[in-house]
């Protein structure tokens, strides 16, 4: 599970607070969306949950499981079973969708102590996951996202996330960009992956996302803070009145 | 006129002795081969080294680089490890071995081939008459104008040895110069003609060390419709101190395209000349480079001057250097477009990735342009890794070191793209992978 205390972060560069004390516990096997207006902290949390660097951390901790996340290195998170799902996956010209896969699960195998997956294992594995997200063999030939659509590159982060099979997603605007055909799609791999030992933690502008990825528990972020928790039926009073009205019953 | 460029040679260098001239210097350290086929090319070329002199630090085209470890009359030793390249050790090929630049027969396949006709320079010079006297140090000389390039008028004068191929069908097996070093002090030149007949194909190889100090030359000359691929590695100990020059000549329809991998040297200057003559040809010219100023010091200069005198020709300059621990990488490019040359896409990148702060890439991106309808861009950049693309690649488990390999062949795959046979690129991008994987910590 993933448990955030008192999380306060500031901009590395600049005198800028962003989160101002956020509180979060998503137990194993829930799905948890966290909305809010723009410039809110969202994605600020996502990324310093992830290790990017160009935040410092001023107070507050993060825990997956055991592991103090905020000492860890990206990588280290990863292989300790976190995931971010990009809200605009990179481009990397010249390096192969295989090659990145492969050498992003093998190294997290590496880091846990397991053995690396022969050349043929990795094939298996990734041709059958990739089918049910319908990328073709193409697809996984290119260069990492080069050329790729919206969509599928939204599905290209969900195939990732498949292969490696993490303890926590977070989903950091995955629908933004996608249409509703892509954005089902994407629903659909996502929801295949759900399970008791897995957590999820959907960051979204809207409620659409989650009339496919149904979440247990909905948070309301607002000026770095998180205002408001309740169930689905919160995400659609958002969708009906905006945040002008929860922002003003908060103060 | 028995020994006119041993004569020439020698008046240069008496004539300037009294002085102490830098040149004078540096020719009396020399073994100037008097000549059979090459007599006047040689003679011609001290007469033109006369005039022209060697360049000084205030040259135009020796701005970023130091003429200096090329115009010492001596070259500094170099240790070396003695591994044998591996390279290009899996595919059938036709070998032909120097060293320290002298051809070495017993260590060599046959000179023989289906559509070749190679010989080596030496053992050619010695007879009075050969093909490649109509392009032994013309090529060079006609790659003078506008851009004086005297260390390719010295290698014309003071070349010893080299391979002549002409080439007359389609070969498919390529020929691979493999230099090897043995004298720690080797100050080799090496001149290397090439005739590809119309509708003919050869891919030439190059690896291995060539010498402390190397001057190499190579003259291409393709007929109408004919094929030449040039791939060249050069390693960490290769050289020390080195120039090299490709002058190329690309006739009707024809393409030449040359790639060479630079992980070496502490003084490395690679100049392409390249003349497109003939309508619908394709000249293509890419390096890749690595470079780490902590083993000393890394300076690797390329120079360009493709000249578009045909219509409908396409050329590219694809140049990648990636730089670190204070190394420092030059580029200067040039695309002539001569009047007339109508239709012609002339297509030019040179970018530099810096893996620290203390190195340094310099790009001087020239365009020429007299003839109204043509597709000329250029376009230079220089940076560090994308920190963006670093955490994606590291939030996905990738570990830092292995993400800035990855992230480096990244950066350098369109040069590598410009090799088309992919057991060759294979070779190459193993190659470079164990090279930076060896070094990604350090």
């Amino acid at each position: 599970m993933l448990n955030i205390k008192n999380l306060h972060v500031k901009l590395e560069d600049e005198d800028k607070q962003i989160l101002k004390g956020v509180d979060l516990t998503v137990p194993a096997g829930e799905v948890h969306a966290i909305m809010g207006p723009n410039g809110s902290g969202k994605s600020t949390l996502s990324y310093v949950l992830s290790g990017r660097d160009g935040y410092e951390v001023t107070e507050g901790e993060a825990s997956l499981y055991d592991h103090d996340l905020l000492d860890m290195e990206p990588e280290e998170r990863a292989a300790a079973g976190l995931f971010l799902a990009f809200q605009y996956p990179v481009e990397i010209p010249g390096v192969g969708n295989l090659t990145f896969l492969r050498t992003a699960v093998n190294a997290q195998r590496k880091a846990r102590g397991e053995e690396e997956l022969s050349s043929g294992e990795f094939l298996k594995l990734v041709r059958e996951k990739a089918k049910t997200l319908q990328i073709d063999a193409e697809m996984l030939k290119r260069p990492v996202n080069v050329g790729f659509s919206g969509g599928e590159k939204k599905r290209n982060e969900i195939l990732q996330m498949a292969m490696l099979e993490p303890k926590m997603c977070i989903l950091d605007e995955t629908d933004s960009g996608l249409d509703v055909d892509a954005m089902r799609l994407v629903a659909e791999g996502v929801n295949a992956l759900r399970s008791p030992e897995r957590s999820f933690l959907v960051i979204t502008h809207y409620q659409r996302l989650l009339d496919h990825i149904k979440p247990d528990v909905v948070h309301i972020m607002s000026n770095g803070r998180i205002i408001k928790t309740g169930g689905p039926e919160l995400a659609l009073e958002v969708e009906k009145n905006g945040y002008g009205d929860l922002l003003a019953e908060v103060g | 006129m028995a020994d006119t460029a041993v004569l020439a040679a020698q008046t240069v260098a008496a004539k300037a002795r009294p002085a102490g001239t830098a040149l004078a210097a540096r020719l009396a350290e020399l073994d100037l081969p008097t000549g059979g086929f090459t007599r006047a090319a040689r003679a011609d070329a001290a007469a033109r080294l006369e005039a022209m002199g060697l360049p000084g630090a205030r040259d135009e085209y020796w701005r970023y680089t130091d003429p200096a470890p090329f115009n010492a009359p001596t070259a500094d030793a170099l240790a070396y490890t003695d591994r044998e390249s591996t390279l290009f050790g899996g595919i059938d090929r036709l070998k032909l071995v120097f060293v320290d630049g002298r051809f070495d027969a017993s260590a060599s396949d046959a000179l023989e081939g289906e559509g070749l006709e190679i010989t080596t320079l030496a053992a050619a010079d010695a007879a009075g008459d050969h093909w490649a006297a109509d392009l032994y140090g013309k090529l060079e000389a006609s790659g003078q104008k506008p851009v004086k390039r005297p260390f390719a008028v010295l290698n014309t004068l003071a070349a010893v040895d080299g391979v002549l191929i002409r080439v007359t069908g389609k070969v498919s097996r390529p020929v691979h110069v493999m230099y090897r070093r043995v004298a720690l002090d080797a100050d080799v030149t090496v001149h290397h003609v090439v005739r590809l007949e119309e509708g003919s194909e050869l891919t030439l190889l190059e690896t291995g060390g060539i010498g402390a100090r190397s001057n190499v030359a190579m003259e291409v000359e393709l007929g109408r419709e004919a094929r030449f691929h040039h791939i060249a590695s050069k390693r960490a100990d290769d050289a020390k101190v080195g120039i090299g020059h490709v002058f190329a000549r690309v006739g009707e329809g024809a393409l030449f395209k040359s790639f060479t991998l630079s992980v070496n040297g502490s003084m490395m200057r690679n100049e392409g000349v390249i003349e497109i003559v003939g309508d619908d040809a394709v000249a293509h010219i890419a390096a890749a480079v690595l470079g780490d100023g902590g083993e000393g010091r890394f300076h690797h200069d390329d120079t360009v001057f493709i000249t578009h005198a045909a219509e409908r020709c396409e050329s590219r300059q694809v140049y990648k250097k990636v730089l670190k621990n204070g190394a420092h990488g030059i580029f200067q490019g040039k695309i002539l477009v001569k009047p007339g040359a109508q239709k012609t896409d002339g297509y030019q990148i040179s970018q530099g990735l810096l893996l620290d702060e203390g190195s340094q890439f310099l790009a001087k991106p020239e365009l020429e342009i007299y003839a109204d309808d043509v597709k000329c861009s250029h376009g230079s950049t220089t940076g560090a890794l994308d920190e963006t693309a670093m955490f994606y690649l590291r939030s996905r488990g990738v570990p830092k070191e292995q993400a800035v390999v990855l992230l480096v062949l990244s950066f350098l795959a369109d040069a590598l793209d410009e090799i088309e046979d992919d057991r060759l690129r294979g070779d190459i991008l193993t190659r470079l992978d164990e090279w930076l994987t060896s070094r990604a910590s350090a």
